[in-house]
C-alpha cells in the first residue's frame, strides 16, 4: 500500500478553497471548516438538552434516577390535564349520579347531559356494531325505529346494557330459537311453508301452501313469536308483522333464519363501563326516536 | 476528466456483475414494493378491496413496508456499497464466489419473508416481522456481506478510506447489532414457525424501538448517505464541500442515534427518564443529521447550472431536501408536546415517507441512473427527456402524498384530544376516520404518480440496456459540441 493518492493541496479554481489532497476514483475534497452556525445550533441543542435533564427526570442511578427540579411525571400530566374535563363533567354528575330516569327526563340540563354523554359513550363502544347512525345491520338492530325485541323503555333499555344478550353476564338476556331444519325438528317442506307463511304476516301473497305453513306456525312458533306473529317481549320474540328483520327479509333469508336459527349477542356493558355512563347510554338511544314511556310510577314529588 | 481518464486505464478489473444483478434486483423490488404501497393505500380508501387473508392489510402492510425498506432498499444497498468500496479502494470485491452468494442469499431472506408476511406468519415487530427461520438465514448472508466489504477495504490499493465507505461500514456492522440484538427468540415448536422473544413487556418494546429507531438511522439514513458521498460529486463533477463536516457529522451522527429509539414510546409504561433521553438525544441529532444535507448540497457549489441542464443531480438535489425537511420534521415530532399531537396518527405515515419517497427513494433513482448506462457499457441514457417526466411526475405523486398526511394526521390528533364543554370526547374515532377518506384519496393518487414515474422509469432502463437512443436525444458527442 503506497501513499500514491496522496497528492499537494491544490486549489479548486470555482471556490478558491484548498483541498485535502485525498483523491479517490477522480473524487477529492475540499478543506471547508464546518460552517459555524451549524456548530451553533448543535451547541444550543445540547446546552438545551443538558437544561432539560436538570428540571426533567432523565439520567438512571444506582438506586432509581435523577428526578428532574420541577417534579414532572407524566402521570402527574395526565392528572392535570384531565382535571379540566373531570370538573367539567362533575357540575353535572353531582345531581345526575343521584337522579331516577323519570327525573333526568324531566331536567333538561340532567336530558343534555345524559344524551351527550351517552352520543359519545355510543360512538366509542356501540357504533361498532349498531353504525355511527345507530342504523344497524344484519344481525344488529335499528336503534333509531320503534321496533323493540326486548322492550323500549328507559328501564328496559338499561337492563338490556347492563345484562347484555346472551352474554356471560348471570343476569343476561337470554332466549333461543330452535334451530327448526338443521336440528330435524322440522322437514325441508315444513320449513319451506312456514317460511312463506311468515313473509305473508308482513304482506305477502299467500302460497299453494299456506294452510300446511299455517299448521307448522302454530304447533312450533306462535309459542313464543304470539298467535297473531306480534312477537313477544318476555322471550325476545321478535315482531313477524312489521316488515323489520333483524337477519333479512328475503325469501331465502327468513327461511335460513328458520332453518338454522340465529343466537347473535351483546356484551354486558355493567363493569366494562361505570354506572353512570351506562345510565346515559339508555338516555341516548330511548331518545334516538323509538323509546317508549315507561310504566307509571307514583308522581314525582312537585 | 483527465485524472478519471487515467484511473479508468490502471482499474482493476471490478466485480460489476454482481452490482449489475443487485441493480436490476434494485429495480424489481422497488416496482413490487411500490405497488403493494399503493394497493393497500387503496384498501384503506376502500375497505373492500381487503381479499382475505392471504391479501388484507394486515399482512400487505409488512410486505409493503419490507419490500421498500429490505428488498428496493437493501439492494440499492448492496450495489452502491458493492460499485462504490471497489472504485474508492481500487480493488475488486474481495471473497470470490461470496458476493454472488449475498446476492441469492438475500434474494432468498426477500422471498422467504415475503412468503410468511402473507401467510400470516409473523412475530409482529415493527421492520422485523420474519420468524426465527429467516432471521438466522439473514444473519449468514449479513456476516458474508461484512467478509465482503471488511476485506476489500482491507486489501485496498488507497491509503485512506473514502467517507462513503465509512457510512457503509457502519451501516453494516450496526444493523447486524441490531438485527442481532432485537431477535433474541426462542422457537416453540420443533418444525413450526412462532417464536417468543426472551424479552418481554417495557423491557421488550425498548429493545425493540432500539432496533426499529436505528434501522432508520443506520439503515436508510447511514447507508443512503455512503450512497449519496459517492453518486453527488460524481456527477456534479465537484469535490465534497467540508471534508471536516464529513467527520464530525459523520461520528456524531452514529453516537446520537442509537439512543434516540425511547422517543417511540412517549407517554407509556417506559420510565419518564428514558423518555426524557430518547427526546434530548433526538434533538441534539438533528445538526448531526444536517451535516449530510450541508455537505450533500454544498457540494453543488459551482455547479448550479447543472440543476438546469441534468435531471439525475435533480433527483439527488431533490432526495437532500427531503432528507434535510424529515430530518428536522423528525426531531420535531420526538419533543413530547408534539409527540403527544403527532403520535398514532398519519402524521407519522407523512413523516416516513417524506423521507422514504423523498431521500431514499430519490437517491436511489439518482444512483440507478447513474449506474444503469455505466454498468450496460452505454454511452449515456435512452431519453433524458424520459428521466425529466420521472422526476416531475414523482415529485407530484410526493408532494400530494405528504400534503395529504399532515393535515390528516393533525385532524387526527386534534378531533381524538377534543371534548366538549360538558367534559365528553366530542369527536368518536370510528368518525375521524370517515373524515379521512378524501385525504387517503389524495394519498392513493400521490402514490399512483410514484408508482408511474418508477415505470417510465423501467422503459428508460429497458431501452437504454438494448442500446437504443431516442430520436430527440442529443448525442453525448453533439453536447460536447454545443459546450465547445
Amino acid at each position: 500500500m503506497t501513499d500514491s493518492n496522496r497528492l499537494p493541496p491544490e486549489k479548486d479554481p470555482i471556490t478558491g478553497v484548498e483541498t485535502t489532497g485525498h483523491e479517490w476514483d477522480g473524487l477529492k475534497e475540499l478543506n471547508n471548516p464546518a460552517p459555524r452556525w451549524w456548530v451553533l445550533v448543535w451547541l444550543v441543542t445540547i446546552v438545551w438538552s443538558v437544561g432539560y435533564w436538570v428540571v426533567y427526570p432523565a439520567w438512571p442511578t444506582l438506586s432509581g434516577h435523577t428526578e428532574g427540579k420541577w417534579g414532572w411525571t407524566q402521570y402527574k400530566e395526565l392528572e392535570a390535564s384531565q382535571a379540566d374535563i373531570k370538573a367539567r363533567q362533575q357540575a353535572y354528575l353531582d345531581r345526575f349520579e343521584g337522579a331516577s330516569f323519570e327525573q333526568i327526563m324531566q331536567d333538561p340540563e340532567l336530558y343534555k347531559f345524559a344524551v351527550a354523554g351517552g352520543n359519545a359513550a355510543f360512538k366509542d363502544n356501540c357504533a361498532t356494531c349498531h353504525g355511527t347512525g345507530a342504523a344497524g345491520g344484519l344481525g344488529y338492530p335499528n336503534l333509531n325505529d320503534d321496533d323493540w325485541i326486548w322492550g323500549g323503555t328507559l328501564e328496559e333499555i338499561y337492563a338490556t346494557l347492563r345484562y347484555g344478550i346472551r352474554s356471560a353476564h348471570p343476569q343476561t338476556r337470554q332466549s333461543a330459537m330452535p334451530a327448526f331444519g338443521k336440528d330435524g325438528v322440522l322437514t325441508a317442506e315444513d320449513v319451506n311453508a312456514v317460511t312463506d307463511y311468515v313473509l305473508t304476516l308482513s304482506g305477502a301473497a299467500q302460497k299453494p301452501s299456506h294452510e300446511k305453513g299455517m299448521t307448522v306456525y302454530a304447533e312450533n312458533c306462535a309459542a313464543c313469536h304470539g298467535e297473531q306473529g306480534k312477537g313477544l317481549r318476555e322471550f325476545g320474540a321478535p315482531n313477524l308483522t312489521d316488515a323489520i328483520w333483524l337477519y333479512g327479509g328475503e325469501r331465502a333469508q327468513v327461511y335460513n333464519t328458520v332453518f338454522n336459527a340465529h343466537a347473535g349477542m351483546m356484551p354486558a356493558w355493567e363493569g366494562r363501563l361505570d354506572p353512570n355512563t351506562i345510565r346515559q347510554l339508555a338516555v341516548y338511544v330511548h331518545a334516538l326516536g323509538g323509546g317508549e314511556k315507561s310504566a307509571p310510577v307514583e308522581a314525582p314529588a312537585p | 476528466m483527465s485524472t478519471e481518464a487515467a484511473y479508468s486505464a490502471a482499474r482493476p478489473s471490478y466485480n460489476d456483475d454482481v452490482v449489475r444483478l443487485f441493480t436490476l434486483a434494485t429495480i424489481f423490488w422497488g416496482i413490487a414494493g411500490f405497488v403493494v404501497g399503493l394497493l393497500i393505500a387503496l384498501q384503506l380508501a376502500f375497505p373492500q378491496l381487503n381479499l382475505e387473508p392471504w391479501l388484507n392489510f394486515g399482512r400487505l402492510r409488512p410486505l409493503h413496508t419490507s419490500a421498500v425498506i429490505f428488498a428496493f432498499g437493501g439492494n440499492a444497498l448492496f450495489a452502491a456499497a458493492y460499485y462504490i468500496v471497489q472504485r474508492t479502494c481500487q480493488a475488486r470485491l474481495w471473497g470470490g464466489w461470496l458476493p454472488t452468494f449475498t446476492f441469492w442469499g438475500y434474494q432468498a431472506v426477500i422471498v422467504m419473508a415475503g412468503v410468511g408476511y402473507l401467510f400470516g406468519i409473523t412475530q409482529g415487530k415493527e421492520y422485523a416481522e420474519p420468524e426465527w427461520y429467516v432471521d438466522i438465514w439473514l444473519t449468514v448472508v449479513w456476516v458474508a456481506y461484512l467478509l465482503v466489504f471488511m476485506g476489500t477495504i482491507f486489501k485496498r490499493k488507497e491509503k485512506h478510506i473514502y467517507v462513503a465507505n465509512w457510512f457503509f461500514m457502519a451501516f453494516i456492522i450496526t444493523v447486524a447489532v441490531l438485527h442481532l440484538g432485537n431477535n433474541i427468540n426462542i422457537p416453540v415448536e420443533l418444525f413450526g414457525t412462532k417464536s417468543y422473544p426472551i424479552v418481554s413487556g417495557v423491557q421488550g418494546a425498548m429493545i425493540q424501538w432500539w432496533y426499529g429507531h436505528n434501522a432508520v438511522g443506520f439503515f436508510l439514513t447511514a447507508g443512503f448517505l455512503g450512497m449519496m458521498y459517492y453518486f453527488v460529486p460524481k456527477q456534479a463533477e465537484r469535490p465534497i464541500y467540508s471534508y471536516r463536516l464529513s467527520i464530525l457529522h459523520f461520528w456524531s451522527l452514529i453516537f446520537i442515534y442509537i439512543w434516540a429509539g425511547p422517543h417511540h414510546l412517549h407517554y407509556t409504561a417506559l420510565p419518564d427518564w428514558a423518555q426524557t433521553l430518547g427526546m434530548t438525544f433526538s434533538v441534539m441529532l438533528w445538526m448531526p443529521s444536517w451535516g449530510g444535507m450541508i455537505n450533500g448540497i454544498m457540494t453543488l457549489s459551482g455547479a448550479w447550472h447543472k440543476l438546469r441542464q441534468d435531471p439525475i443531480i435533480m433527483f439527488m438535489v431533490i432526495a437532500i431536501s427531503f432528507y434535510g425537511m424529515s430530518t428536522f420534521e423528525g426531531p420535531l415530532m420526538s419533543i413530547k408536546e408534539v409527540n403527544a399531537l403527532s403520535h398514532y396518527t398519519d402524521w407519522t405515515i407523512g413523516h416516513v415517507h417524506s423521507g422514504a419517497l423523498g431521500w431514499v427513494g430519490f437517491i436511489t433513482f439518482g444512483m440507478l441512473y447513474y449506474l444503469v448506462p455505466r454498468l450496460w457499457n452505454r454511452t449515456q441514457m435512452y431519453s433524458t427527456k424520459l428521466i425529466w417526466t420521472h422526476l416531475w411526475v414523482a415529485t407530484l405523486g410526493i408532494v400530494l402524498y405528504v400534503a395529504a398526511m399532515w393535515p390528516a394526521g393533525i385532524l387526527q390528533g386534534l378531533d381524538w384530544r377534543t371534548y366538549d364543554e360538558m367534559g365528553f370526547l366530542k369527536y368518536s374515532f370510528v368518525e375521524t376516520v370517515l373524515a379521512l377518506h378524501p385525504y387517503y384519496l389524495i394519498r392513493a393518487a400521490g402514490g399512483l404518480l410514484f408508482v408511474l414515474g418508477s415505470l417510465i422509469m423501467v422503459y428508460n432502463f429497458w431501452r437504454t440496456i438494448r442500446g437504443d437512443l431516442a430520436a430527440d436525444e442529443p448525442t453525448v458527442a453533439q453536447l460536447k459540441g454545443a459546450v465547445a
